[in-house]
C-alpha cells in the first residue's frame, strides 16, 4: 500500500540542515579568500561561516542521535552506517596519501637546484630536526595507550559496565588532549619554520592534518562520553561509540606512519635539536 | 541480462495519488527524496551546460579567424571597461578555465552521476531511496555552493587580469606565484565544495548499493547502469582526497609560505602533476563511466535482448577503474619523464583498451541479431558507439610516449578528448534523457524533434572536432586565441560546426517544451518488453516514495 512502509530502510522527512550547512561552508571558504587577501571581512566572515556549519553538524549529530533513540536505526541502517563510516574512513587514507606522496617525493629526490635544499634530505636550510625519541616517541605511546583504553571503553560497553566505560573513555580523552598539547608544545620549540623549504612544509601540513584529525577524534570522545553519562548506548546498538573508536584506531595508524616515515626515518643521522 | 522481475502482484498503485509531497520550500530545499535531488541536478546541470557552453561558444567565435576580434568586447561582459592587450589574452585563459571546469565538475559529474544516478539507481535495485536521503542533499547544495565560487572567482582579480585564468588542472607555478588576487583562491575552494560533495555522494551510492538491493537481486543480476555508477563511486571517493589534498597545497603555497610547488624552496611543480592526474585520470573514467552503463541499458532495451556478455560488460568496467588508477602519467610524457617510466605509462596505458574493446563489441553484439527498433535513444546510443570509438582510437594514438611528445598541447589532444567527452558522454547523456525523460516528467517527448535533434548534434559536433585532429596534425598549439594564417581554414569550419550543434541545443529546448505542454502521458513501460528493468514496473513519474514493499527478483531469472 502505498503510505504505509513495508520495510526496514530510514525514510527522512525533509530537512533544512543541509542547505544551512551549505551556507555556512560557503560563507567559510569565501571569508577564508577575503582573510587571505587581506581584504575587508576577513577577520570575522570566517568565523560566521565556521559557527553556522558547526551549528549545523550538532544539530545534525543530534537528530541522529534522536533518530536512533526513536528506533529508525534498524539492523539494516545501522549497516549503512558501518559502510558510510568506513567509506568515510578511505577517502581520509587517500587524502594523507597525498602528503605522503609530497614527502616522498621531497625526501627520496631532494632538489639540487634549490640553495635552501641542496640536494639532501633534510634540507641545508635546517639546522636541526627533532629528536625522533624524545616527545614524538613519548606521543607514540600517548596514542598506542590511547587505542588500548578505547578498547577498553569498548570492552566495557559490550559487558555492560557502565563504570568501566566512562573510565575508558575519560582516559582515552585525556591521553588525546595530551597528544595535542605535546604536539602544540613541539610545533612551539621546534628548530625549524613552517615556510620557506620543503622540510617545514611537509612536516607541517601531514602532521597538522594529523593533529587536526585527532582533535577531531577527540570531540567525537567527548560526544561518547556525554552520552555515555545520558545513559545512551548499549550493549548491542551503539555504533557512534564505535565509529568514534575506528576513526580514532585510523588516527593512530596514520600517527604511525608519520612517525616511521617522517621523523625516524625523515631525520635519521641528522642533528637533532 | 539478469534483471527480469517476478510480477508477484505487489500493489505499486499505479494513479493513487497517496503522495505526500512537501510543499515548494520543503521539498525543493529541503529534499530527502532522491528523485527530487535528481531532479535538481539536472537542472542544475543543464543550467551550468548552458553557461560552460556559452564559453566554448565565444572561444570558437574568437578562434574563427586569426587575430585578436572580440576578447575585448568579452571583457566589458565581465566587466572591465577598457581591457588592456594582456588582460584580454589573460580573459582567454578564464574562458579556457571555467568552461573545462565547469564542464567537467557541474555539468557531466551532476548530470550523470547526481542526476540520473540519484534517479535510477534507488529504482533500478528496487530501493524506496538512497541510504543518506540528507546526505544525499548536502551534496547537491554543496555542488551549487562550488558552482557559486567558481562564477565569483571571474570578477575578482586574478594576477594578469580578472578571473582565475589557470586551465582546469591549476598548474603550478602558474596557479601560484602567477596568478595573484583572490579569483584562484576562490576556484581552488569551488573545487574543495564541489569535491567534498562528491565525496559524500561516492559513499552514499556504494552504500546504497551494497546494501539496499531487492531481496534476490545478487551483484551479478544488477543492471549494468548501477554497476557503471558502483565502479565511479568507487573511483571518486578514491581519487577525489588525493585532489583535495593537491589544491590545499596550492592554497598554502599561494597564501602561507609553504614551498610544495616552489622550486626555491626545493618544491616540485610536476609534484602538482603527478598529484592532480592520479585524480585526474581516474575522474576521465568517472565522467565516461555511467554513460556506459546508460548506453548498455539503452542498447539492451531496443534490441529486445540481453546485453551480450553481461558479467564480461560489468568486470570490463571494474578492470577499466582499476586500471584507471596506475596510467595517470601518460598526461606527463613531456615532463622529463624517464624512458622507462613512459614505457610503463604507455603500455598501461594501451591496456585499458581491452576492457573498453570489450564493451564497445559486447554493444555491437547485443544489437547483433536483436529486434531492433530505431527508436530515439537507440539512435543516439549508435551515434554514442561511433564517437566514442573516434576518441578512444585517438587516445590509443596518444598513449604512445613517443607520439605525444609531439601531439602534446595540440589540438589533436583537444579533439581526442571532445571526442569522448563532448560526443561521448554528452551524446550518452541525451541518450540517457530521452530513454527516461518519460519516466522521470510523465510526459512523452517527440521522437521525430529527438531524431532532428540527434542528426543536427552529430553534423555540428563532428564539425567543430574532427578538423581538430587536422589542425593538431599540422601542429597548431592548444591554449592561445591566436594563430597563424595556414590554420584558418579548419578554424573557420570548427565554428560553423559550432553553429549548427547550437542549434541542435535549441531543438531540444523545444522537445522538453513540447513534452511538458503537448506530450503525450508516458504509459508505465512506454518501450515495451525490451525494457525489463525495475523502472519500468513503476507508474511515470513514479510515485514520492516507491517500492513500499520491496519487490522480489525471481532467482531463476534468465540470462
Amino acid at each position: 500500500m502505498a503510505g504505509t512502509k513495508n520495510h526496514d530502510y530510514h525514510i527522512l522527512p525533509p530537512d533544512l540542515i543541509p542547505f544551512l550547512a551549505t551556507i555556512g561552508a560557503l560563507t567559510f571558504t569565501s571569508g577564508m579568500v577575503l582573510y587571505m587577501h587581506k581584504m575587508p571581512g576577513g577577520h570575522f566572515v570566517p568565523w560566521i561561516g565556521m559557527a553556522l556549519l558547526l551549528a549545523c553538524l550538532f544539530q545534525w549529530f543530534t537528530k541522529i542521535v534522536a533518530e536512533a533513540h526513536a528506533g529508525d536505526h534498524t539492523p539494516v541502517v545501522q549497516l549503512h552506517q558501518r559502510y558510510g563510516m568506513i567509506l568515510f574512513i578511505a577517502s581520509e587514507v587517500m587524502f594523507f596519501l597525498g602528503w605522503f606522496w609530497a614527502f616522498f617525493d621531497f625526501s627520496l629526490f631532494p632538489s639540487a637546484i634549490s640553495e635552501v635544499v641542496g640536494g639532501q634530505w633534510p634540507p641545508k636550510a635546517i639546522e636541526a630536526v627533532m629528536d625522533p625519541f624524545d616527545l614524538p616517541l613519548l606521543n607514540t605511546l600517548i596514542l598506542l595507550c590511547s587505542g588500548t583504553t578505547v578498547t577498553w571503553a569498548h570492552h566495557c560497553l559490550i559487558h555492560g559496565d557502565r563504570k568501566g566505560l566512562k573510565t575508558g573513555l575519560w582516559l582515552t580523552i585525556i591521553l588525546g588532549v595530551l597528544f595535542s598539547a605535546i604536539q602544540a608544545y613541539e610545533y612551539a620549540h621546534a628548530p625549524f619554520a613552517f615556510g620557506t623549504n620543503t622540510y617545514g612544509s611537509a612536516f607541517y601540513m601531514a602532521t597538522g592534518f594529523h593533529g587536526f584529525h585527532v582533535i577531531v577524534g577527540t570531540i567525537m570522545l567527548i560526544v561518547c562520553l556525554k552520552r555515555a553519562y545520558n545513559g545512551d548506548f548499549t550493549p548491542r546498538q551503539h555504533f557512534g561509540f564505535e565509529a568514534a573508536a575506528w576513526y580514532w584506531h585510523f588516527v593512530d595508524v596514520v600517527w604511525l606512519f608519520l612517525f616511521v616515515a617522517v621523523y625516524v626515518w625523515g631525520g635519521w643521522g641528522y642533528a637533532v635539536h | 541480462m539478469a534483471n527480469t522481475v517476478q510480477d508477484h502482484g505487489h500493489a505499486e498503485d499505479h494513479g493513487h495519488d497517496h503522495d505526500h509531497k512537501p510543499a515548494f520550500f520543503a521539498r525543493w530545499f529541503m529534499s530527502t527524496n532522491h528523485k527530487d535531488i535528481g531532479t535538481l541536478y539536472l537542472i542544475f546541470a543543464i543550467f551550468a551546460g548552458m553557461i560552460g557552453g556559452a564559453f566554448s561558444g565565444m572561444m570558437r567565435f574568437e578562434l574563427t579567424e586569426p587575430g585578436i576580434q572580440y576578447l575585448a568586447t568579452f571583457s566589458h561582459w565581465f566587466g572591465v571597461a577598457n581591457p588592456s592587450f594582456d588582460e584580454q589574452l589573460h580573459l582567454w585563459n578564464v574562458l579556457i578555465s571555467a568552461h573545462g571546469l565547469i564542464m567537467v565538475f557541474f555539468m557531466v559529474m551532476p548530470a550523470l552521476i547526481g542526476g540520473f544516478g540519484n534517479w535510477f539507481v534507488p529504482l533500478m535495485i528496487g530501493a524506496p531511496d538512497m541510504a543518506f536521503p540528507r546526505m544525499n542533499n548536502i551534496s547537491f547544495w554543496l555542488t551549487v555552493a562550488g558552482f557559486c565560487s567558481l562564477m565569483a572567482s571571474a570578477f575578482v582579480p586574478g594576477g594578469t587580469g580578472q578571473g582565475a585564468g589557470i586551465g582546469w588542472t591549476a598548474y603550478a607555478p602558474l596557479s601560484t606565484s602567477g596568478s595573484a588576487g583572490p579569483a584562484v583562491d576562490f576556484a581552488i575552494f569551488s573545487l574543495h565544495l564541489a569535491g567534498a560533495a562528491s565525496i559524500m555522494g561516492a559513499i552514499n551510492f556504494i552504500t546504497t548499493i551494497f546494501n539496499m538491493r531487492a531481496p534476490g537481486m545478487t551483484l551479478h543480476k544488477m543492471p549494468l547502469f548501477v554497476w557503471s555508477v558502483l565502479v565511479t563511486a568507487f573511483l571518486l571517493l578514491l581519487a577525489l582526497p588525493v585532489l583535495a589534498a593537491a589544491i590545499t597545497m596550492l592554497i598554502t603555497d599561494r597564501n602561507f609560505g609553504t614551498t610544495f610547488f616552489d622550486a626555491a624552496g626545493g618544491g616540485d611543480p610536476v609534484l602538482f602533476q603527478h598529484l592532480f592526474w592520479f585524480f585526474g585520470h581516474p575522474e576521465v573514467y568517472i565522467m565516461i563511466l555511467p554513460g556506459f552503463g546508460i548506453i548498455s541499458q539503452i542498447i539492451s532495451t531496443h534490441s529486445n535482448k540481453p546485453v551480450f556478455g553481461y558479467l564480461g560488460m560489468a568486470y570490463a568496467m571494474v578492470a577499466i577503474g582499476v586500471v584507471g588508477f596506475v596510467v595517470w602519467a601518460h598526461h606527463m610524457y613531456t615532463t622529463g619523464l624517464s624512458v622507462n617510466t613512459k614505457m610503463y605509462f604507455t603500455a598501461a596505458t594501451m591496456v585499458i583498451a581491452v576492457p573498453t574493446g570489450i564493451k564497445i563489441f559486447s554493444w555491437i553484439a547485443t544489437m547483433w541479431g536483436g529486434s531492433l527498433e530505431f527508436k530515439s535513444p537507440l539512435v543516439w546510443a549508435m551515434g554514442f558507439i561511433f564517437l566514442f570509438t573516434v576518441g578512444g582510437v585517438t587516445g590509443v594514438v596518444l598513449a604512445n610516449g613517443g607520439i605525444d611528445d609531439n601531439m602534446q598541447d595540440t589540438y589533436y589532444v583537444v579533439g581526442h578528448f571532445h571526442y569522448v567527452l563532448s560526443l561521448g558522454a554528452v551524446t550518452s547523456l541525451f541518450a540517457g534523457f530521452y530513454y527516461w525523460f518519460p519516466k522521470m516528467s510523465g510526459k512523452m517527448h517527440s521522437e521525430f524533434l529527438s531524431y532532428l535533434h540527434f542528426a543536427v548534434f552529430f553534423v555540428g559536433v563532428n564539425l567543430i572536432f574532427f578538423p581538430m585532429h587536422f589542425l593538431g596534425l599540422q601542429g597548431m598549439p592548444r591554449r592561445y586565441p591566436d594563430y597563424v594564417e595556414a590554420y584558418a581554414h579548419w578554424n573557420w569550419v570548427a565554428t560553423l560546426g559550432y553553429k549548427i550543434m547550437a542549434v541542435s541545443i535549441l531543438i531540444w529546448i523545444v522537445n522538453v517544451i513540447y513534452a511538458f505542454i503537448w506530450g503525450k502521458k508516458a504509459a508505465d513501460n512506454y518501450w515495451g518488453h525490451g525494457a525489463n528493468t525495475l523502472e519500468w514496473t513503476l507508474s511515470s513519474p513514479p510515485p514520492f516514495h516507491q517500492f513500499e514493499t520491496l519487490p522480489v527478483i525471481d532467482d531463476n531469472a534468465h540470462h
